[in-house]
């Protein structure tokens, strides 16, 4: 019975921890391969390099345990940063500017929400359709030209605040807000619910519609801050910039655990879902290795996380009364 | 007519873990004849039809064709002993085309491999000509109606040459002109020499189409006659009268005051539900399935719409437009499908159970997690969860458990009625009567209770008054003192219809 009781505790520990000891294992593989991974610098530049991708990866998070995701949330960036900075070099002023990129990625959102609840679109449609305008709308702004001398704007992506790179700072706040709002909230714990088993939760009282507008609001803020930060990390309005970002955000997310099929994800886990991918994109950059060989390697590791995922639930439904039910439920059609 | 035996049936058993569905299973169907299965919810016809149709395999027993043993392992062999089943949920693809659908699995082909078209509608067109039905071999399924589909697959089995038919409830869908035809196509094929085995608890069908009627009850034959050798009464006798196995009793609750009164409900599968229930009461609906039942109970708790009808909550008209207005009003449903309605599986037992009150324990901006730990705490052991930790996700947790759960998740919004749709289906014994304990405390709390049952004995044990439904309306109500099975089932078969209910 003890050892019963052990081996369920640690498996328990494994299935809720295993992806910080990957990231462990990872910083120290990396750290025996290079010693200058682990200088202060070098992992300042990491935080700053991720900062722009986790921070999608949590608004990305949020909507897959709700049984959702946004594909269009590299091209609402595109949108966002060139109309912030743009309307900052109109005013001149960098909280205008950082207000336009929020509305901006509030409304497109407001946009998937809308087509999702209301209309019943796939969110994977939706969002694909959205992406598609996004990125037109920014080319068609700046007619396809990149906009240059972006003066103090570049603070927001180049400044440090006690030597750490403001990315990074926006990166942590935005954590310590999505932590607080999946574990401390009725949002929260309706994400859950709905992503679970969205029928129940319809049936327990939650408004799912409007809960799953509240998620694209949610990620519409946080694409308008990583467009105020990316295009201020790459010093101007770039129309075509961050193009593939939504695909590095639902690695980070699915790669920290965040389920596909619902219900399932945190932030926590997503935060080293993307340092694990930048600790390798990192290592493998200071190892000189080959760029393509890098982008196989990412791909690898996305399907890794997945089989893991698909391995660890079908281990949890067997190992527990699952196959009982099953039998169970073909009992209660044939009777 | 011939009547040699085309099918038999012979000492059939099959078991389920913990169930035994099916228990030694005589009967034999003659050529050219309808034989119909009648039997309550769970008496194991479902089961018969689908070990005869090779979906299930017995575990003793045989099945003989033209007096030869078979050995039926899938459905595709099933028919190619000329065995056809026509199941009550239709499947099919709405998009295909008739001719597509007609053909499925075994599409012709030319010499070169390609499938055939020209061939497929030539024999379409033969078809439908042969069985006298006017379609175009070009219309969707989508447009078509249930009978018409149910046609097709009549046609689907003739031009397989099948000569068993199964057709499993056909009537649940249909209108009474439609069951004309069909009935009309029955008695053709009849007369072609097709043995229909016809499963059914209507009783007014019954009467008319079968040639013998098989009588189950709890996975056992009760009796094979000829029609005219049965009379309605001796058929419900039959029926009725399973035994439950719960030694429970319940003592007896005088009503408080009237909690709820629904009047004139009507929405589009039931009519003029007029019902009350009061304070410590609990209030039965039964019913053959398909009746209306889990409907109506949907629509008073806000998950479906309803057209018209009157809502009153402790003496206050009220509008139910969503499951939100309901819990409100302090409204609750324990719904018939744990799985799809109830849990949220991946979840833990702790967010299940507050998942409905949740502004109980976020407030102020922030989570009180320890008000939320005492309050799961409190109500999982009065509902005696059985669980390693709250923790602990609902999935993990045994059928009865998780009912429990979700009981536990209503009580935390301190409800005043309490819709409880087949609290105990899927559960076991031990369970069920906890069920049955919890349920009668709450009556004794001055709950006003709502419990709609398939399972007879159940409602008779718990409840002070029993609706009847059939098909869509009330047909009877009880009082405790005049409960039997074989009255609760004349109502639900709709043979007798209680004069004056419906303005009750």
């Amino acid at each position: 019975m003890s050892t019963d009781n052990k081996s369920k505790l640690w498996s328990d520990i494994r299935s809720k921890y295993s992806i910080y000891f990957v990231l462990t294992a990872l910083f120290i593989i990396s750290w025996m391969a290079n010693e200058n991974f682990v200088s202060a610098e070098n992992l300042k530049n990491i935080s700053a390099q991720i900062s722009v991708g986790t921070i999608l990866a949590f608004g990305q998070t949020v909507l897959i345990i709700s049984g959702m995701l946004d594909l269009s949330s590299g091209s609402v960036l595109a949108l966002a940063g060139v109309l912030s900075i743009s309307s900052y070099k109109m005013t001149g002023s960098l909280l205008i500017a950082f207000i336009v990129a929020i509305v901006v990625g509030v409304v497109c959102n407001i946009l998937n929400g809308i087509m999702i609840t209301k209309f019943k679109t796939p969110p994977f449609i939706a969002t694909l359709a959205m992406m598609t305008m996004a990125r037109g709308a920014a080319l068609m702004y700046t007619n396809g030209q990149n906009i240059y001398q972006i003066g103090n704007y570049i603070i927001f992506g180049q400044g440090r605040i006690m030597g750490i790179p403001a990315p990074a700072i926006f990166m942590i706040i935005v954590l310590l807000i999505t932590w607080y709002i999946l574990r401390n909230t009725v949002f929260g714990r309706s994400i859950y619910a709905i992503g679970g088993n969205e029928e129940a939760a319809n049936a327990s009282g939650i408004n799912v519609e409007r809960i799953k507008m509240k998620a694209f609001v949610y990620n519409g803020i946080l694409v308008g801050i990583a467009g105020v930060l990316f295009m201020s990390r790459v010093n101007g309005g770039m129309p075509n910039g961050a193009q593939g970002y939504e695909f590095k955000a639902l690695t980070a997310a699915v790669i920290g655990g965040t389920s596909f099929t619902g219900g399932i994800g945190t932030a926590g886990g997503t935060l080293a879902g993307a340092f694990i991918v930048g600790f390798l994109d990192n290592i493998m950059v200071l190892a000189g290795v080959n760029s393509y060989l890098q982008q196989i390697v990412r791909g690898a590791i996305i399907a890794l996380a997945v089989i893991y995922d698909i391995q660890a639930k079908t281990v949890r439904t067997k190992r527990k009364h699952g196959f009982a039910e099953v039998k169970q439920s073909n009992i209660e059609k044939s009777i | 007519m011939d009547l040699d035996i085309k099918l038999r049936v012979s000492n059939v058993e099959k078991s389920f873990p913990g169930v035994k569905a099916l228990n030694n299973i005589n009967f034999a169907v003659k050529k050219g004849t309808v034989h119909v299965i009648c039997g309550e919810n769970g008496a194991g016809k479902s089961t018969l039809m689908k070990i005869i149709n090779g979906i299930y395999k017995q575990d003793s027993g045989q099945i003989l064709i033209d007096e030869k043993v078979v050995d039926i392992r899938n459905p595709i062999q099933a028919k190619s002993l000329g065995i056809y089943m026509i199941f009550q949920e239709l499947n099919y693809v709405p998009e295909m085309t008739i001719e597509e659908s007609l053909f499925i699995g075994s599409w012709p082909r030319d010499r070169y491999g390609r499938v055939n078209w020209k061939e497929i509608r030539k024999h379409t067109k033969e078809l439908l000509e042969k069985e006298n039905l006017n379609y175009d071999p070009k219309t969707k399924l989508k447009e078509l109606s249930i009978s018409d589909i149910q046609m097709l697959e009549i046609i689907k089995a003739v031009s397989n040459n099948s000569d068993i038919l199964i057709m499993d409830e056909p009537t649940s869908a249909i209108t009474q002109n439609e069951i004309e035809v069909l009935f009309g196509k029955i008695n053709e094929l009849k007369k072609r020499g097709t043995s229909i085995i016809y499963i059914s608890h209507k009783m007014d069908e019954i009467f008319r189409i079968a040639d013998e009627i098989t009588v189950l009850r709890d996975g056992c034959v009760v009796d094979t006659r000829p029609r005219d050798a049965y009379d309605l009464e001796t058929v419900i006798t039959q029926m009725v009268g399973r035994k439950l196995e719960s030694g429970f009793t319940k003592e007896k609750i005088e009503p408080g005051e009237k909690v709820l009164q629904v009047k004139g409900l009507t929405a589009e599968r039931f009519e003029n539900i007029s019902f009350d229930v009061h304070e410590g009461e609990i209030v039965g609906f039964a019913g053959l399935m398909g009746a209306g039942r889990t409907e109506v109970m949907r629509a008073l708790f806000g998950l479906d719409p309803y057209w018209s009808g009157e809502i009153t909550i402790k003496g206050e008209k009220v509008e139910i437009n969503n499951v939100n207005d309901s819990i409100n009003k302090k409204m609750v449903m324990l719904s018939e499908d744990r799985r799809r309605y109830g849990i949220i599986p991946v979840r833990s037992v702790k967010e299940n159970v507050t998942l409905s009150s949740l502004k109980k324990f976020i407030y102020s901006g922030r989570l009180h997690a320890d008000e939320e730990n005492r309050k799961v705490d409190e109500v999982c052991k009065s509902m005696n969860v059985k669980t390693p930790d709250y923790e602990t996700t609902a999935e993990a947790l045994s059928g009865g458990n998780q009912q429990k759960v979700i009981l536990a998740k209503w009580m935390v919004t301190d409800p005043d009625i309490l819709i409880m749709d087949e609290p105990t289906r899927g559960i076991d014994v031990g369970a069920k009567s906890e069920i049955y304990k919890l349920m009668a405390a709450l009556a004794k709390q001055g709950k006003a209770l709502v419990m709609v049952s398939s399972e007879l004995p159940e409602l008779i044990m718990m409840c002070d008054r029993i609706y009847v439904m059939a098909k869509g309306k009330i047909t009877g109500v009880l009082n405790r003192d005049e409960f039997t099975q074989e009255k609760i089932m004349a109502y639900a078969t709709a043979v007798k219809r209680q004069k004056g209910v419906d303005i009750a």
